[in-house]
């Protein structure tokens, strides 16, 4: 009869393990909330979201300038990791012959691997002194978009070109039937097809370029004051928690966990977003 | 005349679409290549074989920073490896198809989207403060445990599922418990898949750093014991490069940890094609 005990056993010990993850993600919840409440009642949730003045030294903790910088990096990252993610995606999953395809795929996943100190290293060392001869100290907003453009790529990549996949060979054929180029039949009918895979890709690269921590803090130059343009210095959210979170104490330490909520409402906000994008994606399949 | 407006709309959006690609490659190519070239003279054995002197001054080598990231390694995989394989188990053999099940995999997708420093606020305030671990490598890595068990979980559960069903019915049909079954028959078979989630997850702990940064201290002594602090070697770089000037050493620790990505690359990609094999020549 042992061996019956052992199968309920196994069933219990399984059941617990599968239910970790979401025990996890409510105590990091948790955690983040209660030490974060306190900041957002003694400075108020308006005054700490819209405060431009971050002053630990003379408690005024504002994150208007890191909420801008934050959302700043991951705008312009997009707009050039857009265009470049999508144009690879459709030459891997439409375009190139097996061959290319053979370098370009490990060449994308080697891109997901490296690790985010080594983006930072050559951001500073070759892209600093660059835009530096642009103007300002080299340690910008710029420049950390174009570090994250590179970082965010792969997740764009990966996820549009399976959604480009996806669409069945008979649409194709329908098109290029009916007298399309190929182009033709990639704009007007693959495309639109695999519009939600594709929003969701852009969507979760979001997800992921709002939440990149030391390649930013390498080469945005974490400065509190407002950013007045591309050129300038400033800081995410994430570096400010990172930079600060090791010797704060009292108000300032749960300034900087209520800086974590914010951003882990951001994240939640982008991933129900994904969500429905692929959900979406998933219908319009069936229904064909 | 609207046919060659059309070729040419094709030839332009080709060029366009190959343009893409290639700068994509390219970029690769020069992140790599010029970490490479710049890293690759400063590594030797002394290099390799001796402590960081810390401090300022960023001379020494890296020795002291590839125990910690060993030790880091292995405490996260002692804890990760059986979690995320029972919860691969559970949702790939087990789970209804209900609400419960659609909550579970909910916390995992959102555990995922998660950003690593979000994990580090955590770990800090879990394990560095109210259990009291401090600044070591035992936060390090429970923190660690944390982020890679989204990774750990969906990785195993699709080498399971590629496990052909008429196996599990064999076994059934001859007699076997449910347990049984999977510990004797289904877990066997998807063994090459689970080394490649674990490959994975260590390429993933290698290279991580924000939330490793604010729960490891990164005390660049060698560590004596799970308790105290340390540093991986992907905060060694970023200490090499935010404090100190030696960009040299800084530039060949990257080296480093390119290689080692490199080669867990290459050994996944490897793994996974016998994988695909294996089971396509059984059933």
């Amino acid at each position: 009869m042992t061996r019956y005990f052992t199968d309920k056993l196994a069933k219990y010990i399984v059941f617990i393990s599968g239910f970790t993850s979401f025990i996890i993600l409510l105590l990091i919840a948790l955690f983040i909330l209660r030490e974060g409440l306190p900041a957002f009642s003694e400075i108020g949730v308006f005054d700490f979201i819209f405060g431009t003045v971050w002053r630990p030294g003379i408690d005024q903790y504002g994150i208007l300038s890191m909420i801008v910088g934050s959302i700043a990096v991951t705008i312009v990252s997009m707009i050039m990791a857009v265009p470049l993610g999508i144009a690879c995606a459709i030459l891997l999953a439409e375009v190139a012959p097996s061959k290319v395809r053979n370098i370009l795929r490990p060449a994308v996943e080697l891109l997901v691997g490296i690790p985010s100190v080594v983006y930072g290293l050559v951001g500073l060392v070759l892209l600093v002194p660059i835009i530096s001869n642009i103007g300002g100290s080299g340690f910008s907003i710029l420049t950390a978009s174009i570090v994250l453009m590179v970082m965010v790529l792969p997740t764009i990549i990966s996820i549009s070109e399976d959604s480009i996949r996806a669409i069945p060979v008979s649409y194709r054929e329908g098109a290029l039937a009916l007298g399309a180029t190929k182009w033709q039949t990639i704009k007007g009918v693959v495309l639109p097809a695999a519009k939600s895979g594709i929003g969701a890709g852009i969507v979760l690269g979001m997800g992921r370029a709002i939440g990149e921590t030391m390649a930013m803090i390498m080469v945005i130059g974490n400065s509190i004051a407002f950013p007045g343009s591309l050129l300038d210095a400033a800081r995410t959210l994430t570096g400010n928690i990172a930079l600060e979170i090791n010797y704060a104490t009292g108000t300032h330490e749960s300034a900087l966990f209520a800086t974590g909520v914010v951003l882990f409402i951001f994240i939640l906000l982008l991933n129900s977003v994904a969500t429905v994008f692929l959900k979406r994606g998933s219908n319009a399949q069936r229904l064909s | 005349m609207r046919n060659v407006s059309a070729k040419q709309t094709q030839k332009l959006a080709m060029a366009g679409i190959w343009g893409g690609g290639m700068i994509t490659l390219l970029l690769l190519i020069v992140i790599i290549g010029y970490v490479l070239i710049q890293g690759l003279p400063g590594i030797n054995w002394e290099f390799l074989t001796t402590n960081p002197k810390g401090g300022l001054s960023g001379e020494g080598g890296i020795l002291s920073t590839v125990v910690s990231t060993l030790y880091l390694i292995g405490v996260t995989l002692v804890l990760l490896v059986p979690i995320g394989i029972g919860s691969a188990i559970y949702l790939s053999e087990y789970a209804p198809n209900n609400r419960l099940t659609r909550i579970i995999r909910y916390g995992i997708e959102t555990l995922a989207g998660i950003p690593s420093i979000i994990f580090g606020l955590f770990g800090y305030a879990l394990f560095v403060t109210v259990l009291s671990f401090n600044f070591s490598i035992l936060s390090g890595a429970l923190t660690l445990v944390c982020l890679l068990l989204p990774t750990m979980i969906t990785t195993t559960e699709e080498a399971l599922k590629a496990v052909s069903y008429s196996y599990r019915e064999a076994a059934l049909a001859l007699g076997t418990t449910k347990w049984q079954m999977i510990s004797r028959i289904v877990l066997p078979s998807a063994i090459p898949g689970i080394v490649t989630a674990v490959i994975l997850c260590i390429g993933r702990a290698i290279g991580e750093t924000a939330c490793l940064y604010v729960t490891m201290g990164g005390s660049a002594a060698m560590p004596s014991s799970l308790l105290e602090g340390g540093r991986t070697l992907s905060l060694h770089v970023f200490y090499l490069a935010m404090e100190t000037n030696a960009m040299d050493k800084a530039m060949a620790t990257a080296a480093v940890l390119i290689i080692i990505i490199i080669l867990i690359n290459a050994l996944t990609n490897l793994l996974a094609g016998r994988f695909q094999k294996r089971l396509k020549g059984i059933s």
